[in-house]
């Protein structure tokens, strides 16, 4: 067997090809997202050229100049900088309204308990979900509700009027989001039923709550209610308040949930009345548990406005975070030209750590939920 | 179908319109333990949560002097906030007993709102603001200046109003917010600011410099701002309006806070029919004997009243004006306790 010689053979190595430009890296990541064309140049400079001209002037107003010791007059002869000795003298208004200072207690023990059994029901690897639940569902709004209002087990009644505050801001967040997420899913099940009647009491319904505005609704609650109602017989104002609330994001929170059960292939359906399951069953072990993981940005979203939304009880007396901050600067002993503005940023700054964390805890459940429907970034 | 509804609605109206008319407000309240009163959100002066979280001003300490006449304990009152927009409501509704919350008295408010006006706690109206520099101590030497106004508010047409009565020109530049409005007058877009004076001395503590600006002395429009409670029930009227003649009756007499329980020694027939140890006044209002007494020694007389939340005592520091007592060339003036 003679060495056959193929000319297309290559004798010698060849030279090796460069290395590949880099992947990872500081570098490579700016290049790649802040200077990959013209036009992606241009924005980063001029949002760069922004950021340079704002930021000194937040830091400065809200830190560098700030008051952070002092009173009213220092405040007044320091314009340039935020006044947060006022909301450092007003910070239990600002908490807790005009709750009665010797009560303090009753709202904080609430907020941590409530704190305590929210955590391990929203972090999945926690086990004993069923009893979490039902301790919070169920046990710990009795709890709440008895200590904040007192009137039994020898606590000193404390009403509605008195509350207010972030803790009112609170209440009617969670409450909120609470109510509404259940009464939403009831109504996007109803409004895909077969039976006409239930079908057409959630159309209904749902159209109804969404074609007013929420402050229209609180108006309605806070105006119009009372006067159907014969003299001397008042619902709190605040719980009228929170079912409005609650109400009016059930329906919109509707409108979400259909748009998973609606992205749910026939087949789901299917499978599942071939396995046997009756209606309920199918509802909550195979279409509902899907259906929501898609919709989790939808629902969020509703979640998060809804939040914002609360200090629209200010419309209506009710001493919410930023209707308390408002209240808490109109007395003239703190008349200074800052205390406002360092009012409305504070009030940005609670309603930013509320709202912020609520979208963090949506991407870790996407995340976490993710088994394959993930469909690109 | 519609025939029935409508029936329905009638007797609903006669049904409210009848418990109103038999409405006992005051034994409602001597039931319940307080008085609820309807306060604003927050008014510099008026009604203001303090730095105790109590609400303290002037139409919070008229509260307290009517529970501390039916009571005789100053606290024995609930405040609910009310908005400009919820106020007739909420006291129509009975949320409220009485609303003691800068409500201007206008005839269309006493006619049409199945309200009635109680008595003027504080006459309010349109004043000036300016800059000291600018030299002008009366609003006569306005002519030519500039103006900041909040545009589609009353205060627009009473300064329009003004400076035509006084053939004097002057050029509008007008906001629609007040926060804007102040904002441009202390940036030195106008010569001038105009709103109500009880809300231009507040306005002007929170300038950098509020020593920089003076309030004009000159009033051009009545704004009386007054207590209302719902019409229909003239015994709860009668205390709400001889709650403010007492708080009149006792700075007339000089009687105190301070020396309330001295004055019950005192020898004028006048003081010793308002603290009750001549005649009884009390009991045809549903009230004690002592009532003016209580009142006095609760929350003080109308002028401490006025000191302490809007007069010098404070740091709004508004002059007594026309809210002097009569005798004093003001226009607060209490019919006689006899």
């Amino acid at each position: 067997m003679a060495d056959t010689i193929y000319a297309y053979v290559q004798t010698a190595s060849q030279e090796p090809l460069p290395p590949p430009g880099r992947t990872t890296g500081t570098i490579y990541w700016i290049q790649k997202n802040l200077f990959s064309s013209f036009s992606n140049t241009l924005l980063t400079v001029v949002v760069g050229l922004f950021l340079l001209w704002l930021l000194p002037i937040l830091y400065n107003f809200l830190i560098g100049h700030a008051v952070f010791q002092g009173d009213a007059n220092t405040c007044r002869i320091n314009v340039d900088g935020a006044c947060w000795v006022f909301i450092g003298d007003r910070i239990r208004f600002i908490t807790y309204g005009f709750y009665p200072p010797a009560e303090y207690w009753r709202p904080n023990l609430v907020f941590w308990v409530g704190l305590a059994l929210i955590i391990p029901l929203v972090w999945t690897g926690v086990p004993y979900k069923i009893l979490n639940a039902a301790l919070f569902f169920l046990v710990f709004p009795v709890f709440a509700f008895i200590l904040l209002n007192g009137g039994s087990f020898g606590l000193l009644r404390v009403p509605t009027e008195l509350w207010g505050g972030l803790m009112i801001t609170l209440l009617l967040a969670v409450v909120g989001v609470v109510g509404s997420f259940p009464i939403g899913v009831l109504l996007a099940l109803g409004r895909r039923s077969k039976l006409p009647i239930i079908k057409t009491f959630c159309v209904l319904f749902i159209e109804l709550w969404r074609a007013v505005p929420l402050i229209t609704v609180l108006f309605m609650v806070s105006v119009m209610l009372p006067l159907f109602m014969p003299q001397g017989t008042t619902i709190d104002k605040l719980l009228r308040a929170l079912v409005g609330i609650t109400v009016f994001y059930g329906a919109y929170m509707a409108e979400v949930v259909r748009g998973g059960l609606q992205a749910l292939p026939r087949g789901q359906y299917e499978a599942a009345s071939a396995l046997g399951l009756n209606y309920w069953k199918s509802m909550a072990f195979i279409i509902l548990p899907q259906a929501l993981k898609y919709v989790i940005p939808g629902i969020v979203g509703t979640l998060i406005s809804l939040v914002k939304d609360t200090s629209l009880v200010s419309i209506i007396g009710i001493f919410d975070l930023l209707n308390a901050i408002q209240s808490a600067g109109s007395d003239s002993a703190w008349a200074t030209p800052t205390k406002s503005i360092t009012g409305y940023a504070f009030a940005i700054f609670i309603f930013f750590i509320l709202c912020f964390s609520l979208s963090r805890y949506s991407l870790y459940m996407e995340r976490r939920l993710n088994t394959g429907h993930k469909r690109g970034n | 179908m519609n025939k029935k509804l409508l029936t329905l609605a009638i007797t609903a109206a006669l049904g409210l319109t009848a418990t109103a008319a038999q409405a006992d407000t005051l034994s409602d309240i001597k039931q319940r333990g307080f008085v609820q009163c309807g306060v604003s959100e927050g008014t510099p002066g008026f009604a203001v949560p303090d730095a105790n979280n109590e609400w303290s001003g002037l139409d919070v300490d008229y509260c307290r002097a009517l529970a501390s006449a039916i009571f005789n304990d100053p606290k024995a009152v609930r405040f609910t906030p009310t908005t400009s927009e919820n106020r007739w409501q909420t006291l129509s509704a009975g949320e409220v007993d009485v609303l003691s919350r800068t409500s201007t008295w206008t005839m269309t408010r006493d006619t049409t709102l199945g309200i009635k006006f109680v008595g003027t706690t504080y006459y309010d109206g349109q004043g000036f603001l300016v800059r000291k520099d600018l030299g002008v101590t009366s609003a006569l030497e306005l002519g030519g200046a500039t103006v900041c106004i909040e545009s589609g508010t009353t205060t627009e047409l009473n300064a329009a109003d003004y400076f035509a009565a006084n053939s004097m020109e002057y050029s509008p530049v007008t906001f629609v917010s007040q926060d804007e409005t102040l904002k441009a007058f202390e940036d030195g877009r106008c010569d001038v600011f105009t709103t109500d004076a009880s809300a231009l001395a507040g306005n002007r503590l929170d300038f950098a410099v509020p020593d920089d600006y003076v309030v004009l002395p000159e009033i051009i429009s009545k704004e009386p701002l007054a207590v209302v409670v719902r019409q229909g029930d003239d015994m709860w009227f009668n205390v709400a309006r001889w709650t403010y003649y007492a708080l009149l009756e006792a700075e007339e007499s000089g009687v105190t806070q301070a020396n309330v329980d001295e004055m019950l020694g005192s020898d004028n027939p006048g003081i010793k029919r308002l603290l009750g140890l001549e005649g009884d006044f009390g009991t045809p209002m549903g009230l004690t004997k002592d009532w003016a007494y209580q009142i006095v020694k609760g929350v003080g007389n109308y002028s401490e009243i006025f000191e302490r939340n809007v007069g010098s005592g404070s740091p709004i520091g508004i002059a007594r004006g026309i809210n002097a007592l009569w005798k004093d060339g003001g226009l607060q003036y209490s019919p006689p306790i006899r």
